[in-house]
């Protein structure tokens, strides 16, 4: 637990909590991608170079890019008059740290039974993208598939959705 | 505190975020955005839970992440275009008064 992991973490949690409470929204599309950018490295340090450069292509590139966009399109850039968060915001509030409480305390708890080292750091895992595109060929092909036809449904009815209705009904 | 409770505490804190951010916002694109932050705190424990398990060489953990990454790049798309369509129909993106189906 070093100093990297401490600055980073700051980096995320500061990202995710100024997506959650700013006012602008185009101001908290840019504070998530800071977060998502901190899981990122999060995920480097843990010496998952594949899945890290994924996040950061899917989530600072896509994600972000799209959720701008959004905003954009539907002028949700303008602070509505009664406040940015709804009526019932306290129980919804609630409902979060009651969440984190019993998280923290069930991982608190199961610290002893927990797998990895006690003191020592283990030696990283050495996972070459190789051995990753070895097994998303043979072990996880089925998934693999699954996921390339749902990306394509999701890409088709993203499209449809969201299309203007002039051509059809009216 | 081993590092593995330690991303296991980072994790929680981020869903409880994300959490909090869907269930108090009024726009329907932060709501969407609270989601995409829970899904991200779960990959990152798996993500940690790989590394610190007991067979790394396995990938299964990192495997689980990366479809997990997919999984909700889909999600996001889906729910963006939804959101652009009840726009079009009902003029907000305020969750507070979408409280009909009928167009």
């Amino acid at each position: 637990m070093g100093f990297v992991f401490y600055v980073i973490v700051a980096l995320t949690l500061a990202g995710a909590l100024a997506a959650v409470l700013l006012k602008n929204t185009v101001h908290c599309a840019l504070a998530l991608t800071v977060a998502f950018a901190g899981l990122a490295l999060q995920f480097l340090e843990l010496d998952a170079q594949f899945a890290g450069f994924a996040q950061i292509l899917v989530y600072v590139g896509a994600v972000a890019i799209l959720v701008v966009f959004a905003i954009l399109l539907t002028r949700g850039s303008e602070t509505p008059k009664d406040g940015v968060f709804s009526r019932t915001w306290l129980a919804g509030l609630a409902i979060a740290a009651a969440v984190f409480a019993v998280l923290g305390w069930a991982v608190l708890g199961s610290a002893q039974a927990l797998p990895g080292p006690g003191g020592a750091r283990t030696a990283p895992p050495t996972v070459t993208v190789l051995q990753i595109g070895n097994a998303l060929m043979s072990r996880y092909v089925l998934p693999l598939e699954i996921v390339a036809l749902l990306l394509t449904a999701a890409l088709i009815g993203a499209v449809m959705v969201a299309m203007h209705e002039k051509a059809g009904t009216q | 505190m081993t590092p593995l409770t330690a991303y296991l505490l980072v994790a929680a804190l981020l869903f409880a975020i994300g959490l909090a951010g869907a269930l108090t916002r009024r726009n329907a694109i932060l709501v969407l955005i609270g989601i995409e932050m829970m899904l991200n705190a779960a990959n990152l424990n798996l993500i940690a839970f790989w590394r610190y398990g007991p067979h790394p060489e396995a990938l299964t953990g990192m495997m689980f992440a990366i479809f997990s990454i997919a999984v909700a790049a889909a999600e996001a798309a889906v729910g963006l275009g939804l959101v652009i369509s009840i726009h079009r129909h009902a003029h907000t993106t305020d969750v507070d008064l979408m409280n009909r189906m009928k167009g």
